[in-house]
């Protein structure tokens, strides 16, 4: 246990120390701004030049009980010198405001790792509502880490004592002090976080100066106390030279979705219904007017999907977003899709299942209901995003493969994608590829259900056009004619064409790269947000001599052409996924490959260790 | 009456009814009082005086929804309940469109009853025409949320036991601007009733009693019969006093909050002391009180109970994003992408 008294033993100036890479978990109250003291550490970070990764942890409840269990809200930021792939299996250092966030977050902390906590809100009430029997701080129970007892809200009140704010207002800035003293801790300059200040208080000049205030007092008490024997430096990363900024998943989801309607030229529908953790790319989309973007916050799931498909059958770009049980609930309208055969993307955020299951929690539980989950025989296109950035190239990808096939496309992501965060290096828009989007329009050869030879896609005839008047509907459509058609032989035919479309994109994507070896020992095969986990835990591997590669699916319907020749190259397939195998199904029935899961459906994203020990097992 | 005024082009070729009578064979079965609502449409579309490919029906599944395979227009005969879903989409996207929802009893009250009541408080600038025929025909013979309480049918051997819904009741309490009813054995009224629904800018709501002669013949033909329909229907008409009979002597007065059937002439009661009927009164109250009035105690009502003026959902979204060009000019994607804080990194 470290006290100021204790500490006062060592040296007079703290030395600097030089890190690759660290791990910080701000951890507190709901109320305790943590959301925010982890997003500001993290845009400071990346303006340093260190690679970041974040994960926010956030309570399902929107005002839990103060200092309650269920009302701990979390923020976890990873920078680093090198270039990485997660935000930290375990944080190296653990903020905890008050004894609730120090119960929930302190199993996370590695024996040896920095606590620092905020010792003012070790009340009795507070460690009674924390199911504390005895204080944590005086029973020996943190003597496995090296714990700093800082009394952050005394020291933020003393500082903001001639604020002329309230009491409730001073005590609001203490994330502002715990943030100055972790700037401090690891040398980031505060110009970042001041300057945002200004901007978001700008017209409430005490609020700003209070939280200047708290920040730069923090930053001092790091600097003036000598509680802190080290303090730490992580230097800049290598990174492809441009223009970055930091960006969640869903906020690079929606631009991805503005930014294709803008290259295919046509104006962005987004029928939703607001679903955790899905709502944010409502949110996005619904400020974006001035882009011409409508947004329908519709009475459900269903008549969002319906309004999409209504708005693709009069020539825009149809796009429904939600999460795992709003797909279920769209089910039926997808397969209306399938069957009028016209373009529409529905972005599933998944979150852990099954019914409602864990709202804000990660799970990659919804690979089969994006396959299958339809009556009859329904293919639809499946991209899946493997990282927050990537989210924006595969949202561009999803609304391409839509309209030159003319099908459903379901783009995977997840809770951990979407509210996760990395640098993003912006791209340029001329380079962007445009959509090609072709309407029919002329009467003499128009057949609604005739079809491109090389897509099989039919023509997309939209109301207003002269003379294309036409009928499309869930029943059997005959061939050609698009008539309503009951005849066994023209059912099979439509039943194999709606398929065969949808294999045709395997053409029409990049095949699948392996990174590693050609050939030989063993391939890890991953789909979505366990890109970064899986690349991580294999360079690992490698490093220590291992023969392992690796190959990640961003295309899960079809699957890229040159999948089944890899994995055959391979003596063993390892496939880690956050469900209990739903690819290894795929992929089993598929290429009759004997692949071995890894699967830990714990709400979670994987830990790096998680894999390496699998990936130890196998090769 | 119909004009050709809203939305009407310059230079259009002039349609006929046939103009719009699709290659499809009609399927329903003979006598079902669908074809007269098809019949109806038809002779309509070309008093709109739009071009025929501005116009969609959308329709849910039902035997009414299958009234858009035999129009020449765009058509789209989605799945159960949901057209008003997909109308809204398509109207929102594209307000130019004349967009109609066909839908029926168990469609639109049924499985679709959430969205009947969203697009209604919208106001979505379409037409929703409700065939009721107070039972479901296509999937031959069950009872339906307006079946009357009690039925018999295939599903209910000893009588229905849920309370029915009554269409334009419902249609009222969701906010609906426009609200009317309309018979199918009643060409004249219907295609009236339907060129009114058509000239009102917002969710104009139409209930048809339509007769389904296999499941549920004659389930209207108490009062809509043509020997006693004067005095068993009460024709509404904007501004009059609500007067029925063979005699034309027979009205609606007001006895507190309640209707009556008065004669006029007996007892002193003269025309002024009959209900006079206002379509644009914004209190429903009394829109409400006619929804309600049904045989054998009163006149059913038809005609248009309910028109005021709202502005509509295409409308409203439309004008904000031109507010928000005007006061912010068009959007550029590559201002989005550098939104917040950058960094470069040389």
């Amino acid at each position: 246990m470290t006290t100021l008294t204790k500490e006062s033993q060592q040296p007079e100036h703290p030395e600097l120390l030089e890190l690759d890479r660290v791990t910080i978990r701000f951890a507190g109250d709901s109320g305790d701004g943590m959301q925010l003291a982890g997003t500001q550490f993290t845009k400071t970070s990346a303006v340093v030049g260190n690679d970041i990764s974040t994960f926010p942890d956030i309570p399902a409840e929107i005002r839990a009980p103060q200092g309650s269990l269920p009302g701990v809200s979390g923020f976890q930021v990873s920078f680093a010198s090198t270039e990485i792939y997660t935000p930290g299996d375990a944080p190296d250092v653990l903020v905890a405001m008050n004894p609730a966030a120090l119960k929930t977050n302190l199993a996370d902390l590695p024996r040896g790792g920095i606590l620092v906590v905020n010792e003012d809100e070790f009340s009795e009430t507070n460690l009674r509502k924390a199911a504390y029997a005895s204080n944590p701080l005086e029973d020996g129970s943190l003597r496995a880490y090296r714990t700093f007892r800082v009394p952050i809200s005394t020291l933020n009140s003393r500082a903001l004592k001639d604020s002329g704010l309230t009491a409730v207002q001073i005590d609001r800035c203490k994330n502002m002090f715990a943030l100055g003293l972790m700037f401090w801790l690891y040398s980031r300059p505060l110009d970042t976080t001041t300057r945002w200040i200004d901007e978001k208080f700008g017209k409430n000049p005490a609020v700003a100066d209070a939280n200047k205030t708290a920040l730069k007092a923090g930053y001092a008490f790091g600097e003036t106390t000598e509680m802190f024997a080290t303090h730490y430096h992580v230097p800049k990363a290598p990174q492809q030279p441009g223009l970055y900024r930091n960006i969640t998943g869903n906020e690079a989801t929606a631009l991805g979705f503005v930014t294709a309607s803008k290259l295919a030229g046509r104006q962005l529908f987004y029928g939703t219904y607001p679903i955790t953790p899905a709502s944010d790319v409502l949110h996005e989309l619904a400020r974006l007017k001035r882009f011409g973007v409508k947004t329908f916050q519709a009475e459900d799931e269903i008549a969002a999907v319906g309004a999409a498909i209504g708005a693709s059958f009069g020539g825009s770009l149809g796009l429904t977003g939600t999460s795992g049980p709003g797909l279920a609930l769209k089910s039926e309208a997808i397969g209306l899709a399938v069957m009028v055969e016209l373009p529409l993307v529905i972005i599933d955020v998944q979150r852990a299942g099954p019914s409602t299951g864990m709202p804000t929690k990660t799970e990659q539980g919804d690979l089969l209901q994006a396959m299958f989950g339809r009556n009859g025989e329904s293919p639809v296109a499946v991209v899946a995003p493997a990282t927050a950035s990537d989210c924006f190239t595969m949202a561009i990808e999803a609304w391409r493969l839509a309209i030159k096939y003319r099908t459903p496309v379901v783009f995977l992501s997840d809770a951990y994608l979407g509210m996760g965060s990395e640098p993003w290096l912006v791209p340029d828009f001329e380079s962007l590829p445009r959509i090609p989007v072709e309407f029919a329009s002329d009467p003499a050869t128009f057949k609604p259900y005739a079809r491109d030879p090389e897509t099989l896609a039919r023509p997309w005839a939209i109301p207003g056009t002269p003379d294309l008047e036409h009928r499309i509907g869930g029943l059997e459509k005959s061939d050609i004619t698009g008539n309503v058609s009951y005849d066994p032989a023209n059912h099979d035919k439509m039943v194999h064409l709606r398929a065969a479309k949808i294999q045709r994109i395997a053409q029409d994507i990049p095949e699948l790269e392996v990174e590693g070896d050609e050939r030989g020992g063993l391939l890890v095969l991953g789909w979505g947000s366990t890109y970064g986990v899986i690349t991580t835990a294999v360079q690992r591997a490698r490093a220590e001599g291992k023969k392992v590669s690796m190959a990640h699916l961003r295309y899960l319907n079809p699957f890229p052409r040159n999948l089944g020749d890899v994995l055959r190259r391979y003596d063993r397939v390892l496939i880690p996924e956050i469900n209990l195998g739903q690819l290894r199904l795929l992929i089993r029935g598929t290429f009759l490959v004997d692949a071995v899961g890894f699967n830990k459906v714990a709400g979670r994203p994987f830990t790096i260790r998680d894999i390496e020990a699998r990936i130890a097992e196998l090769a | 009456m119909v004009t050709a005024s809203r939305d009407s082009k310059d230079g259009i070729e002039a349609l006929s009814r046939k103009d719009f009578v699709s290659d499809q064979e009609v399927r329903w079965c003979p006598g079902c009082g669908d074809y007269s609502i098809l019949a109806q449409t038809q002779k309509l579309m070309p008093d709109l005086g739009i071009p025929r490919e501005d116009i969609v029906f959308i329709s849910g599944i039902g035997c009414s929804s299958r009234l858009p395979y035999y129009m020449n227009t765009y058509g789209f005969h989605s799945i159960h309940g949901r057209a008003p879903a997909i109308a809204s989409g398509l109207k929102a996207s594209r307000p130019e469109l004349s967009v109609w929802v066909v839908t029926g009893d168990g469609d639109a009250l049924s499985i679709g009853g959430n969205h009947l009541l969203h697009v209604l408080r919208r106001n979505v600038d379409l037409q929703i025409i409700l065939h009721n025929n107070q039972i479901y025909g296509l999937t031959k013979g069950q009872y339906s949320p307006t079946s009357e309480l009690g039925k018999r049918t295939k599903s209910s051997p000893a009588g229905t036991i849920d309370a029915p819904l009554h269409p334009l009741t419902v249609a009222l309490g969701a906010e609906a601007t426009f609200v009317a009813r309309t018979i199918d054995a009643d060409p004249h009224h219907m295609v009236a009733v339907l060129g009114r629904a058509y000239e009102h800018r917002g969710a104009a709501f139409c209930e048809v009693y339509q007769n389904c002669n296999i499941f549920n013949d004659g389930a209207f033909a108490a009062f809509t019969a043509k020997e006693v329909r004067a005095d068993r229907m009460l024709y509404l008409e904007q501004g009059k006093p609500m007067i029925f009979g063979k005699e034309r002597n027979k009205g609606i007065r007001l006895n507190g909050l309640r209707p009556e059937v008065v004669e006029v002439g007996v007892d002193g009661i003269t025309e002024a002391d009959l209900l006079v009927h206002d379509e644009t009164r914004e209190d429903p109250t009394i829109a409400f009180m006619l929804s309600r009035m049904s045989y054998p105690e009163f006149p059913v009502p038809v005609g248009v109970l309910r028109a005021v003026q709202r502005p509509t959902y295409d409308a409203l979204m439309t004008a904000q994003i031109e507010r928000a060009v005007e006061a912010e000019g068009p959007g550029d994607v590559r201002d989005l992408f550098v939104e917040g804080d950058t960094w470069t990194v040389e």
